[in-house]
């Protein structure tokens, strides 16, 4: 069976910065990663590769069988991302704009309320728009919306931000539900992971790359972490059980 | 493509009758404008009811200025548009549902927009199937181009002032046209005014199709 997603010396630009340098990664399907590393170490940019959002200038793609980079629309309506900011309209209820997502992904209406009820959000708190929710509700529509789109490959960038004790644990709980189910997660953070997260296989990033088990230092004026060779294109990436 | 259309035209209507933008602000705005022009031509009665077609399509100009800057600034809010490119809905589809939806805020503007020229400019309406036609082919030109232009100005960050800049000069000939058209069935010209619609016809194709065509890549851009 292919794997879900392999990523070799993937270098990707924004602008003209390179915000991925040589990443490798492998994830097989139903398997769940953390990326974890400081900030602008290239966690969001590799999740955006891995959406078909952000092109690869060098090395090689492939995401659920498709290179994201040439064919986007057939990949992105299996995966789900769920980025920094929540692509809520404000003025939509949560139930219109997780029916908005689901009319859009041509599933049938039946899997709202499912999706509602899964992150908490059926009853009177489905009818309020969403720009006059919080922080944290907004963050459990957006979440009901990849529900409802079930799809094979979930990214989810600080997918805990905003989450109070009781919903992080429900989010952990549904992550843990999906996984059972065979859907690969990467799931970038760089906040405390509660035991069953953490104990899942974490990669660190660093510079634009991606290194295996503990973070590695960068190496100056190399944008690699030190002692860390670049795996060159076709090469097997490094894994850790 | 049209399923995709629907569902993304219906969104976006059911997002203007939430926030109301255009009730609030366009349909005030438009109506404050003719009331200016009426106001700088107003010593000149016969010059203002020449000059009516012009200026009730530059009012529409500006009108559908404001709406298609408020079609992307909602998928510009919270990253929405990020979630159409991962929907997997058709890029044609999502540009003729945008289209539609800011045709049908113009097309109920229009109709307030007339009323408001027969009021202020004592414009007597005359040849009625060429007025509703040339409002159809034109309100289909505004759409299609500033739905073009707004996805391709959306991700930057002068969007606000480039977008006027690029559209303006774009729908011109659609303004004149229009123009013209409304002028022959006024009886205000004695050139033809099917003429002129033939020719909104063939902007309106080109419009629609390069929208169509493009919009998947200019998806991608912003």
């Amino acid at each position: 069976m292919l794997p879900a997603v392999r990523l070799r010396s993937a270098v990707a630009l924004v602008g003209r910065y390179p915000v991925l340098a040589g990443a490798d990664l492998d994830l097989d399907r139903g398997e769940v990663v953390v990326l974890r590393g400081a900030n602008g170490a290239g966690k969001t940019s590799l999740l955006r590769v891995l959406a078909g959002l952000l092109p690869l200038v060098a090395g090689e793609a492939s995401v659920l069988g498709f290179d994201p980079g040439a064919e986007p629309r057939r990949l992105r309506p299996l995966v789900g991302l769920l980025g920094h900011r929540n692509g809520l309209y404000d003025d939509l209820s949560a139930r219109e704009n997780v029916r908005f997502a689901v009319r859009a992904a041509r599933l049938g209406p039946g899997a709202v309320d499912g999706a509602l009820d899964r992150l908490g959000l059926l009853g009177r708190l489905s009818e309020v728009p969403a720009g006059r929710l919080s922080a944290g509700q907004r963050r459990r529509v957006a979440l009901a919306c990849l529900v409802a789109r079930a799809p094979k490959l979930w990214l989810l960038d600080e997918p805990h931000a905003g989450l109070d004790a009781e919903h992080r644990s429900l989010l952990d709980a549904l992550l843990d539900e999906v996984a059972g189910a065979g859907a690969s997660i990467v799931l970038a953070s760089h906040e405390e992971l509660p035991p069953e997260l953490a104990s899942r296989r974490t990669v660190h990033m660093a510079g634009g790359t991606v290194v295996e088990g503990p973070a590695a230092p960068v190496a100056p004026g190399t944008g690699h972490p030190a002692g860390v060779p670049v795996v060159p294109a076709g090469a097997e990436a490094p894994r850790v059980a | 493509m049209w399923r995709d259309a629907l569902v993304v035209a219906g969104k976006d209507l059911r997002i203007e009758a939430r926030a109301k933008v255009g009730l609030n602000q366009v349909v005030p705005y438009s109506m404050v404008v003719l009331l200016l022009f009426g106001f700088a031509f107003d010593q000149d009665r016969p010059l203002l009811q020449q000059a009516a077609p012009g200026l009730f399509w530059m009012a529409v100009l500006f009108a559908g200025l404001l709406a298609v800057q408020r079609s992307f600034s909602v998928e510009a809010a919270d990253g929405a548009m990020d979630g159409l490119r991962m929907s997997g809905l058709d890029p044609a589809g999502v540009f003729l549902g945008k289209a539609v939806a800011v045709a049908a805020q113009l097309v109920a503007l229009e109709a307030l927009l007339t009323v408001g020229v027969v009021v202020l400019f004592h414009t007597q309406l005359a040849g009625a199937g060429l007025l509703a036609a040339t409002a159809v082919l034109a309100t289909a030109c505004v759409a299609g181009a500033g739905t073009a232009y707004g996805a391709l100005s959306m991700g930057l960050r002068v969007r606000e002032t480039l977008l006027p800049m690029l559209l303006a000069p774009v729908l011109a000939p659609v303004v004149l046209s229009a123009t013209e058209a409304w002028r022959a069935a006024l009886g205000l010209s004695t050139g033809g005014g099917w003429r002129w619609l033939g020719l909104l016809a063939a902007f309106a194709a080109i419009y629609l199709a390069g929208g169509a065509v493009g919009f998947g890549a200019l998806m991608e851009e912003t």
